[in-house]
């Protein structure tokens, strides 16, 4: 848990901070420019999620480093009201706010890991992991 | 951070070259001031250039779609040049595939198709 760091989604602007921080972090972890995107981007969605549904909420950066592979954790949380039907938010095309942060399934393929946990009344926590792909021989 | 997206005249085209990272409030003006010039200067195309945009997600992608077909309903048409094969891998991954939208590899080749392909003039030609 060495080096974590965090934006506070309270604003449209804070949604750009987020992944310009998050695209900082991955760049420093050594992530080509394809895997630079897709975290930039699936922090983007989680960050607009987050403004549009909960109003407020945080983006929780945490570089992972096990015996095995290293990886960035980005953990979303807010305190809005959860999301009422988990299956029809991961399905395709499902959005109740007429197309905008479209995307839950979206942010699943982009990485390699997707958690989410929600309650009604008391939010939602998403945790998503991209492995940093390396060849350790040669 | 009021950053206004210069759009440059080229003939019968406007020329857009999106050169950092767009926030909301930015895709929105730009939207607008898009189809404000194109009514104000006439233009039959557009060319928007996302060579220096290393990042398109959900919300940005249907500000960009939404343009186009706003344009469309004006008359007028839009390429869009230059997507980073970075850009174009997540947008693919996300589910956004901008099917009906013309897209080319660089601004030469976008302005070959407003002129080559579409006849809207983008560049002086000598009078045969």
């Amino acid at each position: 848990m060495e080096n974590e760091s965090s934006v506070k989604i309270l604003s449209e602007w804070d949604i750009v901070a987020a992944r310009q921080l998050g695209r900082n972090i991955a760049k420093e972890l050594g992530f080509g420019t394809v895997d630079q995107a897709r975290i930039t981007t699936a922090i983007s969605e989680l960050a607009r999620n987050i403004y549009l549904y909960a109003g407020k909420g945080e983006i929780h950066f945490e570089p992972v480093n096990n015996f095995e592979k290293k990886g960035l954790k980005v953990i979303a949380v807010d305190h809005g009201p959860g999301i009422q039907d988990i299956r029809r938010a991961m399905e395709d095309g499902f959005s109740t706010s007429n197309g905008l942060g479209a995307g839950l399934p979206g942010v699943r393929r982009l990485m390699d890991e997707f958690d989410l946990i929600s309650s009604l009344g008391e939010g939602t926590t998403i945790r998503v992991v991209k492995w940093l792909r390396e060849r350790k021989f040669g | 951070m009021n950053t206004r997206i210069p759009i440059l005249k080229l003939y019968d085209c406007l020329f857009v070259s999106i050169q950092w990272e767009l926030d909301d409030k930015t895709a929105i003006e730009f939207q607008e001031s898009l189809l404000q010039r194109i009514h104000e200067t006439g233009a039959s195309g557009v060319v928007i250039d996302l060579t220096s945009v290393d990042m398109i997600d959900s919300f940005i992608a249907k500000v960009l779609g939404d343009v186009i077909s706003m344009a469309k309903l004006m008359g007028v048409k839009v390429v869009l040049t230059g997507i980073q094969p970075a850009v174009a891998i997540t947008l693919v991954e996300l589910g956004i595939h901008l099917q009906d939208v013309h897209t080319a590899l660089d601004l030469e080749k976008g302005l070959e198709i407003l002129q080559g392909s579409w006849g809207i003039k983008a560049w002086k030609t000598n009078p045969l």
